[in-house]
């Protein structure tokens, strides 16, 4: 028999709008040191099964309708409140998906880690603090956090997503659980980083045997780690089977449509970059903040170098990809272009004029020449305006538009980037993630730009929803012979849109050169590891390349 | 830490001038003077008490020479009260406001963090509904409305406690405290269920759940010390409220503190009283507010590290 056995399980939300079925008649069942993959896109289902195993759920508007979930024979979807405590954690632990919102930041780590065992539900394994401690540093020291000891009573603030994560993991196993839930354990975090963690898991599996239910988006991480997929969308199974099956011999079309929509391999269009024009021309480009850690007041360092002497030209009409981890101040590099930064030295010029020595009014007239798409379409879209006013605002007060011309020119831009222009009085929240995204570049475009930026454009976004915008941004370039810089840390996304790319590493460029070129001969040690970090949807292949690490 | 706190209290220096000069203006803007209001003394008596207490010097030079008065801690002697200084008055007052308007601060935060809690574990029904609702009457009913109606209920009809004094009998302490106190328990209540329900919503709430941790145990030790973090806040200018509001309460109950003072002062034309009574009141909240924010700092592990590295 199975570790867990789930039958016909369905998950309604009660809502405004009616019944949402969440979860609708899925079944699956996952045995002892296998792995189980559930893959689909955000609101496939994926997470809302697993949370209802746990009675993770908010109950309302959550209802489990129907189904059982036998672990080791007992369903969990009757047993007690006290029950689930004694499993919670025990028997089944979770390491969720944002390492950043996950950790209490008001409490040390080391306490947070230590809570399992000394308020274990079961009052014969309480064990005394001395005993706990001991345990904890000893799993800290497992997942890689380096002098475990000293690290005990840091606070979340005071370690990077990737270590945060690492404690997750110490967290979840330190009960030693039988089943272990890990929801998109890895998309916060850099691929470097991600590579690390998955190998961690992987090793911490085989070495104690539990079973592990792998919820992802990314399939190229799921074919390097799961033994059994289930792809999920709306709510139901839409394909169950051996991981292999599933990728090489699909028989359903919405699998066929996820594997065909990941980026893979080069720019289809041609490179229509001008190489002795140069739109922008960076030089010796310096952004510092000030730095208030406690590391930096004892070290007597006073500033964060975000931008540390950084010179690059982008030449007309081309996309320049600029690659970076977390960190590594791509996004400041645009924003200090843009003067949305300020700039501590260096100069940056845009089409022969120096910005960096106008004054905020003098610079009005450059800021309808260059646009950003920033990298949240939730977080960057005015809730209380609605999209024609998102759209006509710019327009009107670059005096790019009159009353009269107004509505013609948004019902031009809505189509530019596909949205239907009978939806032009909602308002953001309205949208989907991919539509709020249409939105942002059509605010971009409005001014007929000829520099955009693009920060992170397509990383909030699911793998079908981010191959579609990728195809729209193609297209305007090409239609608008818009010149762009594309900020992005997933490096398939950046090859399949740019002709030249440049790596970033700590506030400094270390690599650059045409796409092709770079990928096929990297010379930074650097850039070599962040390139064969990353996962390919092809598990023969990504079972290769982790094998070759 | 430190230089944030230095740092506050030399902004205070231009906020207290101001706060001096805007009331001098006002106090001696106003019609009549603190003798005008007896009539049968003859004008040469008047000429003499002016000239005693320097109102006949220029408006100006009154200003700077309590200034500098002021600057040494001197609030000057009462107008009314004669024989009195104002530092006198307000260090026999302020014992008993003090008390009132801490005891008051005590039953807010027990009543008002109590009920918002109770109100934020379970949203949206009964269990927050009705406490919500007694909150939602505590902002709305005035003291002097509050105040004579628990000594209706509770020190007339049922007999239990003792009308008005402070200090005399044994519980008339109770229905002073309770009536300054009941705005600001509603007050904290709906800040502390806001706090709560915004910290339980976060997902390190979840995992804690995940954990296998007790419900109250995720309550008090994962959620309460964000959830408060308004609450904390709202404590410097509750505090100053409380010492300066307690007037109605003190009225009510006959009670010799601050407020009444205060209030006396200025139907008086009392100057240097009304004066040395606002900024000592603008010192103390200045004072409960910086204190306030300094707790807040001091709760949240990465701005206090941050402050640490600052000074």
């Amino acid at each position: 028999m199975a570790l867990l056995e789930v039958n016909r399980l369905k998950v309604y939300f009660q809502t405004r709008n009616g019944l949402v079925k969440a979860v609708d008649d899925v079944s699956f069942s996952v045995d002892a040191g296998e792995t189980l993959a559930i893959v689909g896109e955000s609101g496939s289902g994926k997470s809302v099964t697993c949370y209802s195993l746990l009675d993770l759920l908010p109950k309302p508007p959550a209802v489990i309708e129907g189904g059982t979930a036998l672990f080791d024979g007992e369903d969990l979807l009757t047993c007690s409140t006290p029950r689930m405590r004694q499993l919670r954690g025990n028997d089944i632990a979770v390491i969720f998906q944002d390492p950043m919102t996950s950790l209490n930041p008001f409490i040390s780590i080391g306490e947070q880690l230590i809570e399992p065992l000394i308020y274990h539900p079961d009052k014969t394994r309480i064990q005394g603090r001395k005993q706990a401690r001991l345990r904890a540093i000893e799993l800290l020291d497992e997942v890689g956090i380096i002098d475990p000891v000293a690290r005990f009573d840091c606070y979340p603030h005071e370690f990077s997503g990737g270590m945060r994560q690492r404690v997750m993991i110490a967290m979840a196993l330190i009960n030693e659980p039988r089943l272990l839930i890990c929801d998109e354990p890895t998309t916060a975090l850099d691929v470097t980083i991600q590579a690390q963690i998955l190998e961690l898991i992987k090793k911490l599996q085989q070495t104690r045997d539990v079973a592990v239910i792998f919820i992802s988006h990314d399939l190229g991480v799921v074919a390097g780690i799961a033994d059994k997929v289930l792809v999920m969308c709306d709510g139901t199974i839409r394909e169950a089977g051996d991981t292999e099956s599933i990728f090489y011999n699909s028989q359903n079309d919405y699998t066929k449509k996820l594997l065909a929509a990941i980026p893979e391999g080069a720019k289809v269009l041609t490179n229509r970059s001008e190489p002795d024009k140069p739109l922008v021309e960076v030089r010796d480009l310096k952004t510092y903040f000030s730095d208030y850690s406690k590391a930096a007041a004892s070290g007597g360092k006073k500033y964060i170098k975000a931008v540390d002497g950084v010179s690059l030209d982008i030449r007309r009409g081309e996309i320049l990809g600029l690659v970076g981890e977390s960190g590594s101040g791509k996004s400041t590099l645009g924003r200090s272009i843009l003067q949305l930064a300020p700039t501590s030295f260096g100069t940056v010029t845009f089409d022969g004029t120096l910005l960096d020595d106008l004054n905020p009014k003098q610079t009005v007239p450059w800021r309808r020449r260059m646009q950003m798409i920033f990298q949240d379409p939730y977080a960057s879209l005015n809730p209380r305006m609605t999209v024609y006013q998102t759209l006509s605002e710019p327009l009107l007060y670059h005096g790019l538009a009159d009353s009269k011309s107004i509505d013609q020119q948004v019902r031009q831009l809505m189509d530019d980037v596909g949205l239907a222009y009978g939806q032009m009085r909602k308002y953001p929240h309205e949208f989907s993630g991919g539509q709020r995204q249409r939105i942002a570049i059509g605010r971009a475009i409005a001014t007929k730009p000829e520099l955009i930026i693009a920060d992170e454009p397509v990383s909030a976004l699911d793998v079908t929803i981010q191959a579609q915008i990728l195809d729209l941004i193609l297209d305007l370039v090409e239609r608008h012979n818009l010149t762009m810089l594309f900020i992005s840390h997933d490096l398939s996304v950046v090859r399949y849109i740019s002709d030249r790319v440049m790596v970033m590493n700590k506030g400094v460029i270390i690599e650059s050169g045409d796409t092709e070129t770079l990928w096929a001969n990297p010379q930074q040690e650097y850039t070599q590891r962040l390139l064969k970090a990353i996962p390919l949807a092809d598990p023969r292949l990504e079972r290769r390349r982790i094998a070759s690490l | 830490m430190l230089r944030f706190a230095i740092g506050r209290l030399l902004q205070a220096i231009p906020v207290l001038l101001i706060v001096i000069s805007v009331t001098f203006l006002l106090v001696h803007s106003a019609p009549g003077g603190p003798f005008s209001a007896d009539k049968a003394v003859p004008p040469e008596v008047i000429k003499a008490l002016e000239a005693q207490y320097n109102l006949d010097q220029p408006l100006w030079q009154q200003y700077l020479s309590y200034l500098g008065d002021v600057i040494q801690g001197d609030f000057g002697p009462s107008f009314k009260y004669s024989g009195r200084t104002v530092n006198e008055l307000i260090a026999a007052g302020l014992p008993i406001t003090a008390e009132l308007g801490l005891y008051a601060l005590l039953i807010a935060l027990i009543i008002g963090i109590t009920a918002g809690v109770m109100a934020a574990i379970r949203p949206n029904t009964l269990q927050d509904y009705i406490p919500m609702s007694g909150a939602m009457l505590g902002i709305c009913m005035p003291s002097f409305l509050l105040g004579p109606l628990l000594v209706l209920v509770f020190g007339i009809y049922l007999d239990w406690l003792p009308v008005s004094g402070w200090g005399d009998i044994p519980g008339d302490k109770i229905l002073p405290s309770i009536t300054l106190g009941a705005a600001y328990a509603a007050y904290i209540a709906r800040l502390s269920r806001g706090g709560m329900l915004e910290v339980l919503s976060q997902d390190y709430i979840r995992t804690a759940r995940a954990k296998g941790l007790s419900e109250p145990l995720i309550i008090v030790k994962h959620a309460l010390r964000g959830g408060l973090i308004p609450v904390v806040a709202f404590l410097g200018p509750a505090f100053a409220g409380l010492l300066g509001g307690s007037f109605v309460v003190e009225t009510i109950f006959q009670i010799p503190g601050l407020g009444r003072f205060y209030v006396q002062a200025a139907f008086n034309r009392d100057y240097t009283m009304i004066l040395g009574m606002t900024v000592f009141f603008a010192t103390l909240i200045i004072l409960f507010n910086l204190l306030s924010d300094m707790l807040a700092i001091w709760l949240n592990p990465k701005l206090r590290q941050q402050s640490r590295g600052d000074s």
